[in-house]
């Protein structure tokens, strides 16, 4: 099979001579066993964090948003930071599925499910932010363009923040769809293996009647590679329009046109980050070692290290071009953030964003479990301040001295954060034990071109 | 004929034998109702069924449920008569007069519905028609919960009639017996109530009448009256000064009654004659940064021994003596300086002199008649001050030795005024009668054995004689709120007179002082001038033995107790809006503290820190002064002299007030002798004081173009481009002014029909006094935030007014000191040491409320266009529209939004005046109360504006310029703010629009203001 040749030279991308059989088994597994206690101790964990930080939600909506550390010169801080943040996360997982598979990129089929699922759930936590936010939550509905009882009242097209409601939510919706069509054929394995009627039922809803037909599969791809094209615009465009929120406004330090690649950069590092954060994990609780395998772990490395570059290369243009546009107030801007009283924000941010990927050109480092480990969680420190820099010091010092102040936050600023990581960790935890965390169908795809145990046999043969 | 046309329903009609359809046309409903079946037949035969049983009951439950509830219950009381001149909806105004003790104007009452809600200044009075930012604030204070309600007598509530019997009954008792019985009032320049206390005392004769100020300017009335023999003090005219020296007189804040600062405002505005610009030169001598040394062209920074050498030397030098001065470099400098200027500007020179100092009053007096100033007023002097101290000191004397048996106090509290009032309380306590007439349960009402309870002064009839024939007429606006009667007509009711005050005002008026004039035309203009042909002509005195008495020097530190413009005496403790006021110096609110030089501060180990949020906080000091010994919190003040400390009286009363208005600390035990100079040891104390200050930033960082400044040589001699150039955008490689149509991205709609509002703020004419700040406050329902909100950076403030001081020496030293920054690496240590104030900073004022952009940076970040603009060129903010994403306040460059962070009425978190009914009567009806969640902001006044048009219309008349006004503009009688039309070619505000010193701030970020500024001229001569 001529389609199944792969060259030599290319690593395995399956490991532990695997079977079809021996795939489906082994991504069935943690949907069909039972939890363990680790899971339960983390979950309980991940579901406390989430608790609080509903309740920190609930006051805050209750009592006013002055529960926070905000003032009257900071007017968003950790909320907006922290929404960002989780968009930018996002993006890694629409990277890996969409740009990856029309670049043809085989080792994306272990990671592109948990990539995607990852992409979810952090635009969830993303959505929340821009809701509760606003001083009249419950009034949220008035950004949507929906006809109304008020007259000619409609929303503001000019607003950046208009575009983020349009942005996300079609980033979110188009994930999903692209998720759930990716898991239908394993959903549809599920549902055949099950031997309880009520997971059958369940897995049977879920698998939308996936029959395995040739017809079926025809469509899956096409559907795939159509969902690909309209995805792959958006990892770019959502980022782009959330930088926007920024770039369009007239405060020194926001007002600046290199955002967008710079915005985007960020957050295909970020999310590559968090990735490997989930994924190094993952891989160990449920026994994926032989699908996600140190050959997966260092080409993600070496996004991260080409985005974080970009990043890195970003951050020093900022600076050229306020020495040379010589706007003072631009200039006061980045010397106050690397200088400023936030100087330690910005110099974190330097550390985990410029300097620490750079071990990455190492490939013993590279290739190193716990190392990668250790620089995703750095990352995305440092990608969290990134945000915290841009929107803080440029907001506490901007046109006129007398407004100049500092932010600092309150437990309920913290607690809402700490919230949505627990919210996430929820969602992603109930997501390892009830979806197949791998798309077994694709890497079935692969087994006999990149499986090690046939990659041997041809070389054998050879 | 229509009535025989019949339209048929359906074709069963047709059929008039059906008759199953016209027995159902005949019914209500088509099916037979089981209800009537319940009624009618027997229960066993009942065809109720089980669910009509259900709803029934259900229904009867639901019905019997919301009967019992209690529906909101909104007490409004309609009038039994409609009275003729209240409509609702349509503003009231009375002419009426402040006299407090401090505070003297007369001012005008805005009412609504019968309400009093807002407080204007009397423009057309010749005296004191200026209200100041605690005047504005006064209104507030007669919707204060801690008001007395009645009179009480030994603690228990009793009936106005049981309280003058019984106190009558104890002063006839004490007039038989020769007991010497004192009245003690504020300074009352009120000649109907010198004559009722007159009567009085006729009628009982064993008792005196004192006199007492909190803040007394004794040593001014006995200069003033030992040179021209009335006890008075002088007036000054300062709109035509061309040099004014003040020696430790802050004119432009409370110095001998105040009110000066729209005539001195005038002087300030350079204007053009014969191509050279002319203003007036102002030096300040003074230990505390003052506004008017923070106003001064010149300020030196003074020890009290110093400023009294310095008067000496500058009589000295005026009258061509040759002394021997004891003064350093730089005093004798400024007195040279001073000399020059106030010789070369002849009768439009005047010295001003704030030192409680018999001899240094009387050196000033004769320096104003050598130089012959025409600016002194010495035929119609001010009675605004009146007590002598050294009755004071003889009373106190006499009381504690126990010689007097009764007291009576009247608008006064010595009880928390009083250096020893410790000791004073004690001997009031054994008294045989004390009376206090007060609104409040002070320390003085608390002690008292019979309180009777006084109106507000909007409440209550008054006559006064501010100056030598200007007299004003109080009326009230309101009914009493209380059972509170005023002192006269207790006084006149112990006499035994039949007549009230009010009567009695009138007949002494026709009679001694209308002189055939109106007295409806008087109330209705609240003030009368009477001209006095008194000798105005300045004497010329021997002041040899007073040249030598000031030249004492003195060693160690110096107090120097002052009065903040928000506070003053600290009658008006429980306002929310003066507590919130911000200094203008400090800019610090919900405090006072000891202002300390940096060099006294380095020395003793006093700092001033900012805590992670930014809020400020600063060490506790001790004060030793004498006996008395207090701890303070310390702010490090610019510009305070070197070997002195200021500290604020008015602050740390704790009775009368509601325990979040009980900040401060009590200055009073420290105003010794009644002079606000005292040695003083200052040293370190434990613990951090938590300060609420709006401004953490005090300098400009060298941002020339924010408080655009020249000097008036450079005015005078130079074009506008040179001075007032307007910024730059480059487009394809042309330098294009920002103001441009070329490098404006929007499509600019017709401006030029209908109105089109522009506000003009001068920065020479701005002395910083807040009186807009707080009008902004009163005219808009401004909420109240409290001393934690204001901590965390969260004032509310529509309208500020920055307050910045110079880094150098001057801002032009900042500007050059940010133009010669050579690198990377200088940047870093320049900008740092820029954040720090000079020694003697120049300072400047500049308020800032929304700026109106016509390209406003909020309304296009606005997701649910909630800011949005308007055709008259407001900036409008819908606040139910809007959903509080606070975009709007991050993008706009001037960072005036201000963002309802929790709901601050009606809620007991804030308890200030919103949350309680009397309080929320001071409302302003015609704005809308925020709730939370919302962005609020200056709306330009757009209540005024529209009634303004709407009043026009219904009299079909065009409007006039000076009829648009804002709250703001309207409050400044410096004249600092224009409003107006600039469509109405004519009005003045147009032609500012076309000034040489008018500029946008930050108008490179062309955002197109509809508010302007003034470029801010300095007099540097000499």
């Amino acid at each position: 099979m001529a389609s199944h040749y792969e060259a030599p030279i290319r690593k395995p991308l399956v490991t532990g001579n695997k079977t079809y059989h021996d795939v489906t088994v082994d991504i069935a597994a943690p949907v069909e066993g039972k939890a363990n206690r680790q899971w339960w101790i983390v979950f309980g964990i991940a579901l406390t964090a989430f608790l609080w930080g509903l309740g920190c939600i609930i006051y805050t909506v209750s009592t006013g948003i002055g529960t926070w550390g905000l003032n009257k010169t900071v007017g968003w801080a950790w909320d907006i930071t922290n929404f960002v943040w989780w968009v930018g996360i996002g993006h890694a997982g629409t990277l890996i599925s969409a740009v990856l598979l029309l670049f043809r990129q085989k080792w994306r089929m272990a990671i592109n499910r948990s990539a995607e699922a990852m992409t979810i759930f952090s635009v969830v936590q993303a959505g929340l932010f821009p809701i509760i936010h606003m001083g009249r939550p419950w009034l949220a509905y008035w950004v949507l363009p929906i006809p109304n009882g008020f007259g000619s009242l409609w929303v503001n097209f000019n607003s950046p923040l208009l575009w983020d409601v349009f942005a996300i939510s079609t980033y979110l919706s188009v994930s999903l769809v692209f998720w759930w069509t990716g898991l239908l054929p394993d959903f549809a394995m599920i549902r055949d293996r099950a031997v309880k009627p009520f997971q059958k039922k369940i897995y049977g809803l879920l698998s939308f009647g996936w029959s395995g037909r040739a017809k079926d599969w025809q469509r899956f791809e096409e559907v795939s590679l159509v969902l690909a094209g309209l995805a792959t615009p958006l990892v770019l465009s959502v980022h782009t329009i959330v930088s926007f929120d920024f770039a369009t406004s007239v405060i020194p330090g926001w007002h600046t046109t290199i955002f967008p690649p710079y915005f985007v950069a960020g957050a295909i590092f970020s999310g590559f980050a968090m990735v490997n954060t989930l994924l190094i994990i993952m891989r160990k609780v449920v026994n994926m070692e032989n699908y996600i395998t140190v050959q997966h772990i260092e080409l993600m490395n070496i996004v991260i290290m080409i985005t974080g570059s970009i990043v890195g290369v970003a951050y020093i243009t900022e600076l050229f071009i306020a020495w040379y546009s010589g706007v003072e107030y631009e200039q006061y801007a980045f010397l106050n953030r690397a200088t400023g009283p936030y100087w330690w924000a910005y110099w974190s941010m330097m550390t985990c964003n410029v300097f620490s990927p750079q071990f990455m050109w190492f490939k013993k480092l590279r290739t190193s479990i716990m190392f990668s480990f250790i620089i995703s969680i750095v990352v995305n420190i440092g990608m969290w301040f990134e945000r915290f820099v841009i929107i803080v010091t440029s907001l506490h010092r901007d046109y006129l001295p007398s407004s100049w102040t500092m932010f600092s936050p309150t437990f309920v600023d913290i607690g809402i954060f700490i919230g949505t990581i627990g919210f996430f960790f929820v969602l992603f935890l109930l997501y390892a034990r009830t979806f197949p965390v791998i798309a077994q169908a694709e890497v079935k795809t692969i087994l006999k071109s990149s499986g090690d145990n046939y990659k041997k046999l041809r070389e054998a043969h050879e | 004929m229509a009535s025989e046309k019949k339209y048929w329903k359906n074709i069963e009609q047709l059929d008039t034998e059906n008759v199953s359809l016209q027995s159902l046309e005949q019914r209500e409903f088509a099916e037979k109702l089981p209800v009537n079946e319940t009624a009618t037949e027997t229960e066993d035969a009942s065809a109720t069924s089980r669910r009509d049983f259900l709803k029934l009951a259900g229904f009867s439950t639901a019905a019997a449920t919301l009967a019992a509830c209690e529906g909101p219950v909104i007490k409004s009381v309609p009038y039994v008569v409609q009275p003729e001149q209240i409509r609702p909806g349509v503003a009231n105004y009375y002419a009426t007069a402040i006299a407090d003790g401090f505070d003297f104007a007369s001012v005008l009452i805005k009412t609504r519905e019968g309400r009093p809600i807002k407080v204007e200044s009397n423009k057309d009075a010749a005296v004191l028609g200026s209200a100041n930012a605690r005047v504005h604030a006064s209104v507030l204070s007669m919707y204060d919960t801690q008001r007395l309600q009645g009179p009480k007598a030994n603690g228990t509530d009793v009936s106005w009639d049981d309280f003058t019997l019984q106190v009558r009954a104890q002063l006839e008792a004490l007039a038989a017996s020769g007991k010497r019985v004192v009245l003690i009032t504020q300074t009352l320049p009120s000649p109907t109530t010198q004559n009722i206390i007159q009567e009085f005392q006729a009628k009982y004769s064993n008792v005196e009448h004192l006199i007492y100020d909190a803040v007394p300017a004794s040593a001014a009335l006995q200069a003033f009256e030992n040179t021209y023999g009335q006890r008075a003090l002088p007036d000054y005219d300062l709109s035509q000064a061309k040099a004014i020296v003040a020696v430790g007189a802050d004119f432009l804040g409370d110095w001998q009654g105040g009110g000066y600062e729209a005539a001195y405002a005038q002087s300030r505005i350079p204007t053009k004659h014969h191509g050279k610009a002319q203003m007036s030169w102002h030096m300040q001598v003074e230990s505390n940064m003052s506004l008017s040394g923070a106003n001064a062209d010149k300020r030196i920074p003074s020890t009290p021994a110093e400023q009294r050498n310095f008067l000496a030397a500058l009589y000295n030098k005026l009258a061509g003596n040759s002394a021997t001065t004891n003064l350093d470099d730089k005093l004798s400098a400024a007195v040279a300086a001073a000399a020059k200027q106030l010789q070369s500007s002849g009768a439009n020179g005047v010295v001003l002199c704030g030192l409680e100092d018999v001899a240094a009053q009387e050196v000033t007096l004769a320096i104003n008649a050598l130089l012959g100033s025409s600016l002194i007023d010495v035929a119609s002097p001010r009675y605004i001050r009146q007590a002598k101290s050294t009755e004071i000191a003889a009373f106190l004397t006499d009381l504690k030795a126990g010689k007097i048996a009764g007291v009576i106090t009247s608008g006064i509290n010595p009880l928390y005024t009083l250096a020893d009032a410790a000791d004073a309380a004690k001997a009031m306590e054994r008294l045989e009668l004390s009376v206090a007439f007060s609104s409040k349960l002070d320390e003085t009402a608390s002690i008292a054995k019979y309180v009777a309870a006084t109106p507000h002064y909007l409440e209550a009839w008054g006559d006064y004689e501010f100056k030598a024939g200007q007299f004003a007429l109080a009326q009230p606006t309101i009914k009493p709120l209380f059972d509170t009667r005023q002192l006269q007509d207790v006084l006149l009711d112990l006499t035994g007179s039949e007549t009230s005050y009010y009567d009695a005002i009138q007949s002494y008026w026709k009679a001694n002082i209308l002189n055939g004039a109106s007295w409806n035309q008087t109330l209705h203009d609240g003030y009368f001038s009477a001209p006095t042909a008194a000798d105005g002509a300045l004497k010329t005195i021997e002041v040899s033995a007073q040249l030598a008495a000031l030249s004492k020097t003195s060693e160690g530190m110096s107090l120097v107790l002052y009065t903040k413009t928000g506070m003053g005496d600290g009658q008006q403790g429980n306002n929310p809006w003066l507590q919130e006021f911000p200094d203008p110096i400090t800019r610090v609110s919900w405090d006072n503290y000891l202002t300390v030089s940096r060099a006294d501060a380095q020395r003793l180990g006093l700092i001033n820190e900012n805590t992670s949020n930014g809020a400020l906080n600063g060490s506790y000091a001790t004060v030793q002064v004498g006996g008395a010994q207090l701890t303070a919190p310390v702010i490090i003040q610019p510009g305070q002299a070197v070997g002195t400390v200021g500290l604020a009286l008015g602050y740390g009363e704790r009775l009368g007030l509601k325990p979040e208005m009980q900040v401060g600390v009590n200055a009073y035990p420290l105003f010794q002798n009644f002079d606000p100079v005292q040695e003083v040891q200052v040293s370190l104390a434990s613990g951090t004081h938590e300060f609420a200050c709006v401004q953490l930033h005090n300098t400009l960082m060298g941002r020339g173009d924010i408080v655009k400044e020249t000097t008036l040589e450079v005015f005078s001699t130079k074009d506008k481009s040179y001075w007032n150039a307007v910024p730059v955008v480059s487009k394809n490689h042309m330098e294009q002014e920002v103001t441009s149509s070329e490098v404006d991205m929007w499509q600019e709609f017709d401006r030029s029909i209908g109105h089109h509002f522009n506000l003009s703020i001068d920065l020479n004419a701005c002395t910083g006094c807040g009186a807009c700040v707080i009008a902004c406050h009163a005219e808009n329902n401004v909420p109240v935030v409290g001393k934690t909100e204001i901590r965390k950076s969260r004032d509310m403030h529509w309208l500020r007014i920055d307050r910045y001081y110079s880094s150098e020496t001057t801002f032009e030293g900042d500007n050059q000191t940010k133009d010669n920054i050579a690198g990377l690496g200088d940047s870093l240590t320049t900008f740092g040491e820029m954040e720090l104030a000079s020694e003697n900073p120049q300072v400047a004022f500049q308020p800032v409320m929304c700026q109106h952009c016509n390209h406003a940076p909020c309304e296009t970040v606005c997701p649910v266009a909630a800011s949005s603009h308007g055709r008259q060129g407001q900036n409008h903010m819908a606040y139910n529209r809007c959903v509080g994403t606070r975009y709007c306040a991050n993008n706009c460059p001037y960072k005036v939004r201000r963002f309802n962070w929790f709901l601050y009425n009606k809620n007991d978190e804030f308890d200030f005046h919103m949350n309680n009914d009397l309080g929320r009567m001071v409302l302003n009806p015609d704005v809308v109360v925020r709730s939370r969640g919302v962005m609020e902001k200056c709306s330009m006044c757009i209540q005024m504006t529209q009634k303004t048009i709407l009043d026009a219309k219904l009299e079909g008349r065009q409007i006039k310029d000076g009829e648009f006004q804002t709250a703001c503009s309207n409050a400044c009688d410096a004249g600092a703010m224009t409003f107006g039309d600039i469509n109405d070619k004519e009005s003045r505000v147009a032609a500012l629009t076309e000034d040489d010193r008018m500029y946008h701030l930050l108008e490179h970020v062309g955002t197109k203001p509809n508010v302007m500024y003034q470029v801010k001229v300095r007099n540097t001569e000499a």
